[in-house]
């Protein structure tokens, strides 16, 4: 049994060093790397570090381009899902269980393969370096659609909607007074989970946007590519754009994992 | 009426939404890109020929794209294969009643919110050649300076670091999924009959969880298969030279992904690009075919 707990400290260790790392260095300034022992504890140079990282790259347009589609992204993905999964799992139609195996099996196409004639489609759209580039492709996915099914499958009582039937709702009205609500445990950690990896996606935006209209990781890997290389600024830049999120994960981290696991087991 | 047109037709649009945006953005360019592969299709020409099968032929003529497939499989294996078996032995371990568990959960999944740019600009760092923290590590074991990016061996064991410290946390929570799933009974009739640990392990929780096993193995074969981002940003963040998309001056891990990133948004070469593409989604399917099999086989005794 301490074995078991001296390993997992271990491992949590090794999970939570090299963020923390990042922010030693990121805090430093570059000769401090080079002393030898190297550096452990974070120094003073953080604000200044974060000036520089605003100087280089337009780090301020990156924020706002990010949240602008993490956001809107997680606000379809979520009302997109929960409709499909509505309908999946508590309406009846025809050719309904092939659908959702269709569904599903899609999860499993490397998308990745198909991204020159779709990078071809947003240069006929006129899409290319802006957002939509990002964002319509992704209102909706097959994740979100299989999360929504199992969870409104289990959690909400068909007796619900037949009341709801009753009282003379539409389908539609169902969706709207019914379902929604009795989705929204879940569907706050579906928009958080597509929130993050949104936020983290990088070679499609890499491949449509440009780098003076970037998305954080975009601006993040323009920093890291310098001609010299400045590990203090691509750190400094790293610490800002995506350790927040590491942080509002580690709060909300039970929900996450706890959605994760569930749609897991079904997997 | 009214009511029956509505209970008949708002499933179908109600699920439209998905299968819309999937056949306009996922299923027709993987099969368009079949079609630009018969093609001398660039991004500046005006026309575009048909060439028939010609791409294809210059594709397997091409060293560059078997030093990929190799480059692939091979942090393919080192970055996968040792990442299952650690994460079944970390979903063994807190498949029990423990203190922390919640902790030790969010920890485990730390690495996998942190997006791709940051774990590759970090640990650059920590493997840099002159002052990571890696290298001064290995100093006080008498290990000399190692130029991780430089070499063929130490790049791919570098990448596969990184690919399994952002993925491991994540499937031990699959697997830990799957196992609190398997009846209590079994492992207290198991304990009953002096089984240890180990044994519960290989005999009751491995063959109880063969189909999350498979699932994990299958999905993360086709992400390895695809990886990207990671050569591509240790490249330019290493400092090594070659810039974004030769993964490294002699290509030492340039990947498959990379290649095609190369062909089709350097070189504009679409055609080609798309080639490559549909040869590298073969080899994708082929790989995860091969492991599919392999781990359905997977027993009791052979982990």
């Amino acid at each position: 049994m301490r074995l078991r707990y001296l390993t997992l400290t271990a491992v949590a260790f090794f999970s939570a060093f090299p963020l923390y790392y990042s922010v030693v260095v990121a805090s430093r300034h570059n000769s401090a790397l080079a002393e030898v022992p190297p550096p452990l504890l974070p120094g003073g140079n953080f604000f200044a570090n974060v000036a520089r990282v605003f100087d280089t790259v337009p780090f301020g347009l990156a924020l706002l381009n990010s949240v602008i589609v993490a956001g809107s992204i997680s606000l379809a993905v979520m009302f997109f899902s929960t409709l499909a999964g509505f309908a999946f799992a508590k309406l009846r139609f025809r050719g309904k269980n092939v659908m959702l195996v269709i569904t599903v099996a899609t999860m499993m196409v490397p998308a990745q393969l198909g991204i020159i004639p779709l990078y071809m489609l947003m240069i006929k759209l006129e899409w290319t370096g802006t957002n939509y580039a990002l964002i319509v492709p992704a209102l909706v996915n097959a994740f979100g659609v299989f999360f929504m099914t199992q969870y409104l499958s289990r959690a909400l009582p068909n007796e619900l909607l037949e009341a709801g039937r009753v009282d003379g709702c539409t389908t539609w009205g169902l969706f709207w007074h019914v379902v929604l609500p009795a989705a929204r445990p879940a569907a706050a950690v579906l928009g958080m989970l597509t929130f993050m990896s949104a936020w983290n996606d990088y070679f499609w935006p890499l491949v449509v946007l440009t780098p003076d209209n970037p998305t954080v990781q975009v601006a993040l890997s323009t920093l890291a590519s310098g001609y010299v290389n400045d590990y203090v600024l691509g750190l400094a830049g790293t610490a800002i754009g995506t350790l927040p999120l590491v942080l509002v994960f580690a709060l909300f981290g039970k929900q996450i994992i706890g959605g994760i696991m569930q749609g897991a087991v079904k997997g | 009426m009214r009511h029956t047109l509505d209970t008949r037709v708002s499933p179908y649009a109600y699920v439209a939404p998905f299968f819309l945006l999937f056949g306009a953005f996922g299923l027709f360019p993987l099969f368009y890109t079949a079609w630009v592969s018969l093609h001398e299709w660039t991004l500046l020409d005006e026309e575009q020929t048909f060439i028939g099968l010609k791409n294809y032929e210059t594709l397997l003529a091409d060293g560059y794209f078997w030093n990929a497939t190799f480059n692939t499989l091979s942090i393919g294996v080192l970055s996968t294969v040792p990442q299952l078996v650690l994460s079944i032995w970390l979903a063994h371990l807190l498949n029990r009643r423990l203190r922390f568990q919640t902790l030790f959960r969010i920890s485990l999944l730390l690495p996998n919110v942190t997006s791709v740019v940051a774990v590759v600009v970090i640990f650059s760092q920590l493997f840099g050649r002159d002052f990571g923290l890696i290298n001064w590590m290995l100093s006080l074991v008498g290990v000399g300076q190692i130029d991780w990016a430089a070499g063929t061996a130490t790049s791919h064991i570098a990448l596969s670091v990184m690919i399994m410290w952002r993925w491991t946390g994540y499937n031990a929570l699959i697997f830990l999924a799957a196992m609190q799933a398997v009846p209590r009974e079994l492992y207290e009739a198991a304990t009953l009959d002096g089984a240890s640990g180990a044994t519960q392990l290989r005999r009751i929780t491995i063959p109880m969880i063969r189909p999350t096993i498979i699932f994990v193995v299958i999905v993360s074969t086709i992400g390895a298969m695809q990886v990207i981002a990671e050569p591509m940003l240790f490249g330019t963040s290493s400092g090594g030279g070659g810039g974004l998309v030769s993964g490294g001056p002699d290509r030492q891990f340039q990947t498959l992904a990379l290649y095609v990133y190369e062909q089709a948004f350097t070189v504009f070469d679409f055609g080609y690009a798309s080639a490559a593409s549909w040869v590298m989604f073969l080899i994708v399917v082929l790989v995860a075919g091969v492991n599919f099999l392999l781990s359905r086989r997977v027993k009791g005794g052979l982990l």
